[in-house]
């Protein structure tokens, strides 16, 4: 069956024309089917990203009736710890004399609190993601105040940005907004 | 390595160390394979890429899965509803289960009916069984791990099993389970087993296709490729034959997977699994069917039991049987003595053949249905059939078949086109469409 | 063998038939089949009759049944905004903490809350359900043999029992039910709800638009699974039609 179809359909084989076409259909099958197969692929790679309940629940909302100034918090949102620190006057006053030119990642420090009182930043080292030490009573604070990460030794000020050490960047700022003068939603 | 067959000079390079090219190039290239094969040859290929996907796809759902009686069917469902396309991958885990079996079920009888076990390929044959076991056994705890009512109770049922084992039956059901009934410890060491064992089946599957290619394949035929006319290399051949019968496969798997998900799955299984509240009709998945009619058929009064009542009871009488009916396909090769291979030469073999594919899907209906008359009895009947048809008919037919005259060469019928025996050419618009 | 094929082929549809009729069989008749939205290849759900019965989930069923594997927010899906899911979800309390004292308290339900469940545990349904269990209803229409047409039938078919047929206390006749003694009382009746859309809320027409809200919540990826489908197959034709052509003109040489 087979034989007598392709002979009455392609002509005599092995002739230049037939190469050509041949080749042709060839390639083309075989773009088509890596077309499939990159396509296939993608569920399998993208399933890995958040998934759509993570995606929602991206909010935490803190009380912060219970922080005395001067005390620091430690609050988890998206799985990451957030520092919260009520600051002092002094503190504030430290952060805001710092000459930006002498700073690896400069940003005042207005930018970086919505309401000078509050300072709250994500508590990850930009460097490589350990968490550094300073929000509990006692634990080492750095050469200036802020935090200290014990993993590489950066330290961070009291604006939690980046003064000595090897990380790159400042403390990230999570989106942040006060639903009220005590509650503040972070995401 | 100037004399490198290789022209890419990365390729030859590696190749000079580390031979993979050179493998390949013997294994899928140059490997000689009958010129004649048709498309039931397309399905042990196809197995292995099923085998491919179910290990793909499983690993991905594990990364979302949990194995803990309190999380499980909420952690398959989070898949179904909140993971990027999990929906899809599980569909396609599920489905791919059938769908392995389906193609597994095809592989065994197309050995069955063109005597791809005689020698020199008993061993080749053996671990086609081994990997058939392990399917079934890597099914089974999959089955469970969703942990809906059927994942409960057709662990229960088929662990329950064991217990029909004299004497240390009730203590190995124990050890199976981690405690007194199927409950978290059993479903995790499925998890970890089903994780487990298709790795195994890999290492399995190697070895049959060291099998395979150390004298190839058989043939629609049956008879041995005696000079290079008769062979082709696998590549171009029948890569793209193959790659052809996947396309045919893929468009009815997806088929199933978008349009008719659930086909053959159970509902009960989308009801959370209540130890304390059995379905009205336990049924396995439907390619356990066989198997489970021909455990359920050893009753106390079935005319198949009473010759060994003396012996043991009906309940360990049904387990040994359905165990039976795999072992058997072990020593296959020597039950069937005859010197021809392919059933085309072999005219009552042939009748035999499809007797006992009418007679697994009987099994198969009455395993789905309630252990109630007429089925019971069916059943009883198709169960004695089915080891009649391995213990008794097909040593018998070695000795009082009369077979036709084999061609001397494959490609003696295929050169006389059409010629030859009938059977031959009855076949023929399969072969090379 | 093309005669083997058609006796194989002819073996398995006798299988598949047979097995999906003891699939079935059962004490109760067979449910009607019904006109759905979302069946064929091409069905979606119908956005009016889904967001309708969402409402009589709510307003009546939501009494004793639970939907836990839903989300408030996957209500957006169905066509609510976003302002309407965080006011149905705001209207429900759900148990949240410990707060700052290790106390648990109540809080409105945000949308990335899964369904408040009308009980807290199965003891707690079976005690207020006069000891029968109210299932929970994500799954329904996948968990029910002949599904979408098994609930409508369901919540259409409470007729007067027959006169010899004697019912438990409690009990309610429907014809659909195995067993025909099912514990729910009739839960629709004409006008139980007030649609906004001004659609007459019939008993058919309520349980049509429930059954069409289930059969969302049993398969929310239904209509991506089966656009997707649509375009595989349609690939997979053309590549399978590719490979074909490529295979015969490989295998040309040969003869």
């Amino acid at each position: 069956m087979a034989s007598s179809a392709d002979t009455a359909g392609e002509g005599s084989h092995g002739d230049g024309d037939g190469e050509t076409r041949r080749d042709f259909l060839m390639l083309a099958t075989g773009a088509f089917g890596a077309f499939g197969a990159a396509a296939a692929a993608w569920p399998l790679i993208d399933q890995m990203n958040p998934a759509a309940d993570t995606l929602a629940v991206s909010t935490t909302e803190v009380n912060l009736e219970p922080i005395k100034p001067g005390q620091r918090v430690l609050v988890k949102w998206q799985g990451k710890p957030v520092f919260i620190v009520r600051r002092t006057k002094a503190q504030i006053e430290a952060a805001g004399k710092v000459d930006l030119a002498n700073l690896p990642d400069p940003e005042t420090d207005a930018k970086r609190a919505l309401k000078p009182e509050w300072l709250i930043v994500v508590g990850v080292c930009t460097h490589l993601g350990c968490i550094p030490s300073g929000t509990k009573h006692g634990e080492l604070k750095g050469e200036f105040g802020g935090w200290f990460c014990p993993c590489h030794g950066s330290h961070y000020d009291t604006s939690g940005r980046i003064r000595k050490g090897p990380a790159p960047k400042n403390l990230p700022v999570p989106a942040y907004e006060f639903l009220s003068d005590k509650l503040v939603k972070i995401g | 390595m100037s004399d490198s067959k290789f022209k890419n000079p990365i390729v030859a390079w590696i190749d000079y160390r580390l031979p993979v090219f050179s493998f390949m190039e013997h294994e899928l290239h140059e490997y000689p394979t009958p010129k004649n094969l048709n498309y039931w040859w397309n399905f042990g290929s196809l197995a292995g890429i099923i085998l491919v996907i179910m290990i793909v796809t499983g690993i991905v759902l594990a990364m979302h899965y949990t194995a803990h009686t309190a999380f499980a069917f909420d952690s398959v469902e989070r898949i179904m509803r909140d993971v990027n396309y999990g929906w899809l991958i599980r569909y396609v885990h599920m489905n791919g289960a059938s769908a392995f079996f389906i193609v597994v079920f095809i592989h065994i009888f197309r050995g069955m009916y063109f005597g791809s076990y005689k020698s020199p390929r008993e061993i080749l044959w053996i671990l086609g069984v081994v990997i058939l076991l392990i399917m079934m056994a890597t099914a089974f705890l999959g089955y469970v791990l969703p942990w809906g009512q059927m994942s409960f109770w057709g662990a229960t049922v088929i662990t329950n099993l064991f217990s029909a084992i004299p004497i240390v039956g009730d203590s190995i059901v124990t050890l199976l389970w981690g405690g007194f009934s199927v409950d978290n410890p059993t479903l995790n060491r499925f998890f970890s087993l089903h994780y487990l064992l298709p790795f195994v089946l890999v290492g399995i599957v190697v070895l049959h296709i060291v099998a395979l290619h150390q004298h190839g394949s058989n043939n629609p035929i049956g008879i041995d490729t005696k000079s290079p006319q008769d062979t082709i290399p696998f590549h171009p051949y029948y890569t793209v034959k193959d790659l052809f019968g996947l396309g045919v496969f893929l468009i009815l798997f997806f088929g199933f997977v978008f349009f008719a998900p659930n086909f053959l799955g159970h509902p009960d299984n989308y009801i959370e699994a209540n130890p304390l509240v059995t379905p009205p009709h336990i049924v396995p998945e439907w390619y356990f069917l066989p198997f489970y009619a021909i455990l359920r058929s050893f009753t106390a009064d079935a005319l198949i039991y009473l010759p060994i009542s003396w012996l043991m009871s009906a309940k360990l009488a049904g387990v040994l049987a359905m165990f039976a009916s795999i072992m058997v396909l072990f020593i296959l090769p020597w039950l069937d003595h005859s010197p021809v291979k392919s059933a085309r030469f072999r005219p009552l073999y042939k009748q035999f053949f499809w007797l006992l594919i009418i007679d697994c899907i009987i099994l198969g209906i009455c395993g789905a249905k309630p252990a109630e008359a007429p089925w019971t009895y069916i059943a009883q009947a198709a169960t004695a059939y089915y080891f009649l048809h391995f213990i008794v008919i097909i040593p018998l037919l070695g000795f009082f078949e009369k077979t036709k005259p084999l061609p001397t060469s494959i490609s003696e019928p295929v050169l006389k086109g059409g010629g030859g025996s009938s059977s031959a050419a009855s076949t023929k618009p399969m072969e090379k469409a | 063998m093309r005669k083997y094929l058609i006796s194989v082929a002819a073996a398995v549809s006798v299988a598949v038939l047979a097995s999906s009729s003891a699939m079935a069989a059962g004490d109760a008749i067979k449910p009607p089949k019904q006109n759905w939205s979302f069946s064929g290849l091409f069905g979606t759900f119908d956005r009016g009759s889904v967001q309708r019965g969402f409402q009589v989930y709510n307003e009546v069923c939501s009494a004793c049944h639970s939907v836990r594997l839903l989300a408030y927010r996957n209500l957006m899906d169905i066509g609510f905004t976003e302002d309407q899911v965080k006011k149905i979800a705001a209207a429900k309390e759900v148990t949240d903490g410990p707060n700052d004292e290790g106390e648990m308290f109540q809080r409105p339900a945000r949308p990335s809350d899964r369904f408040v469940k009308p009980f807290p545990n199965e003891q707690a349904a079976r005690a207020g359900n006069n000891g029968a269990f109210p299932p929970d209803l994500t799954l329904m229409t996948k968990a029910r043999v002949g599904g979408a047409n098994y609930l409508h039938a369901l919540l259409t078919g409470y007729k007067q029992p027959p006169k010899d047929k004697k019912l438990a206390e409690g009990m309610s006749y429907n014809l659909y039910f195995a067993g025909n003694q099912i514990a729910m009382a009739p839960p629709l009746s004409e006008g139980g709800v007030e649609y906004a859309d001004k659609t007459k809320a019939t008993v058919s027409q309520m349980a049509h638009d429930v059954t069409t809200f289930l059969a969302w919540a049993a398969e929310p990826e239904l209509e991506w699974r089966k656009r997707m489908g649509v375009k595989v197959i349609l690939f997979l034709l053309i590549l399978t039609g590719m490979l074909y052509g490529v295979k015969r003109k490989v295998w040309s040489d040969l003869h």
